[in-house]
């Protein structure tokens, strides 16, 4: 099955009513050189767990979100506004 | 007759482990039983294959059976050439019918842009020797008769991108056959066996732990599709992947009226009719990431529709099952295969929806580098080290569906 995932704005929808934006990625401190530049572009953790992710209400409010979900059940333990979500704890750093 | 009848095992089965091989190969799908086959053509038999399920249990044995190759750069188009003429030689070789049929490949066009695509496509294809060609809407229907071409439907077809070599192929013979020449060899299959973790020694990998003991390892493969970028976090190799589901479907047999592979990207579709009269259709993946394979109605919703706007004969087919597997996705659509930055650990990963195709290829020229210690040529522009350096081969618009 797909899941529902709650929009911060408009409430539970259909994942098919959203983009997803990919796994959290932290940006690299200072000036990154080439290697460094594109390790950040391309390189992703892909776990098989609880990721913090990025999703585009597309075909709602639009609005960019944060949602906790568990890759391996598609279990969504939370979604927020960017500056409510919780602190990053288990991120691992790029 | 009682040949026909005696019950044969296609591999034999290895009780233990043994403490160390030249060769470890992880995933017991179509590409490491592949590697390990033509390990075996160049003399290295002391190799085992370790899969955590049943042996082609992952994307071998979940694929649609199409194989072709009129991607779009030209070393894409050149390395999936060589793995169809290898396919094209592989019943005879491996001694299995493996129900290979070159029935041909139809890539649908439903736009000015989509047959520019193709036209540039088929330039590149010819490039390359491939038999590959866009033809109009009257040499359609004579190829497909079957087929409704239109003109009042919501995606009116213009033209195709018409492939001859292309065709389907049974998968599960493919795995099979690769399992049984490999183990002829010498090669060791262990199925249920799952990689737990690897010990690394500098730039080394020394052993691979398993749910059935530790197992040193003279050079690692890791050919394990959707879980590569688990196994290379084993390692400490990072990866430019992520994991998708992908869905496919098959009805129930109908007659056979259908004797080409048709493919549409502008209405995520491809479907074939089996030997049996199986319609066996796909989609594209779902964009969000995920180790989870299960389908999705909206999957089955919109392949129907899509299905029955070309095929309106099937609107009273059953569904006989739907399945789902796991994709790795690069950012460029093309796989990664060679050397990581560690010195005897290789991969074979970044397959999305197209990694069954190349398996032949794949086992040919890892079996090389394994050999050789030399990068084989027809892989080199696949290298790990090109996401670093940002010198992509961009098959977007040629390897994924929904390009």
């Amino acid at each position: 099955m797909s899941f529902l995932l709650t929009c911060p704005n408009c409430g539970p929808r259909e994942v098919t009513d959203f983009a997803f934006g990919g796994e959290v990625t932290a940006r690299p401190a200072g000036r990154p050189d080439r290697r460094e530049l594109n390790a950040y572009v391309y390189f992703r953790d892909n776990v098989a767990g609880v990721q913090r992710e990025w999703w585009l209400h597309r075909s709602g409010c639009r609005q960019w979100f944060l949602a906790e979900r568990d890759t391996r059940t598609n279990a969504v333990a939370w979604t927020a506004r960017p500056e409510e979500a919780p602190a990053a704890g288990g991120d691992r750093a790029a | 007759m009682r040949d026909l009848l005696r019950r044969r095992r296609m591999w034999r089965r290895r009780p233990e482990l043994k403490p160390r091989y030249d060769v470890v190969i992880l995933g017991g799908g179509s590409h490491g039983l592949a590697t390990a086959y033509y390990l075996r053509r160049l003399g290295i038999t002391d190799v085992a294959v370790l899969e955590k399920s049943y042996i082609g249990s992952g994307a071998a044995g979940r694929n649609t059976t199409i194989l072709r190759s009129n991607y779009k750069t030209p070393e894409g188009a050149r390395f999936y050439d060589a793995s169809v003429k290898l396919y094209e030689g592989l019943g005879a070789e491996l001694g299995y019918n493996l129900l290979f049929s070159q029935c041909g490949h139809l890539t649908l066009a439903h736009s000015d842009r989509a047959m520019f695509v193709m036209a540039n496509r088929a330039e590149v294809n010819r490039l390359q020797g491939i038999d590959s060609r866009l033809i109009g809407p009257d040499e359609i229907r004579e190829l497909v008769p079957t087929m409704y071409v239109g003109p009042d439907t919501t995606y009116p077809i213009h033209g195709a991108l018409y492939h001859p070599p292309g065709g389907i192929i049974r998968h599960d013979a493919v795995v099979w056959a690769f399992a049984r020449g490999a183990d002829e060899g010498g090669a060791e299959i262990h199925p249920y066996t799952e990689v737990t973790g690897m010990e690394r020694e500098g730039d080394r990998i020394v052993a691979v732990q398993t749910n059935r003991g530790r197992v040193a390892a003279g050079v690692v493969v890791n050919c394990t599709a959707g879980w590569s970028t688990l196994l290379c976090d084993m390692a400490g190799v990072r990866l430019p992947i992520t994991t998708h589901v992908l869905q496919a479907c098959v009805t129930e047999p109908v007659k056979p009226f259908l004797d080409v592979v048709i493919v549409s990207s502008q209405m995520h579709v491809y479907l074939s009719q089996s030997d049996r009269g199986e319609f066996v259709m796909g989609s594209e993946i779902e964009p969000w990431t995920t180790y989870r394979t299960r389908n999705t109605l909206n999957f089955l919703q919109d392949l129907a529709r899509h299905a029955l706007e070309l095929f309106p004969q099937l609107e009273h087919a059953r569904l006989l099952r739907a399945w789902a597997g796991l994709c790795d996705l690069t950012p460029d659509y093309s796989p990664i295969l060679g050397r990581t930055e560690l010195e005897n650990f290789h991969v074979s990963a970044g397959w999305g929806t197209y990694g069954f195709k190349a398996a032949p290829i794949v086992g040919r020229t890892m079996a090389e580098l394994v050999a050789t210690g030399c990068t084989p040529d027809l892989i080199a522009p696949f290298s790990l080290e090109r996401f670093y350096e940002d010198r992509l081969v961009s098959e977007l618009a040629a390897a994924a569906v929904s390009h």
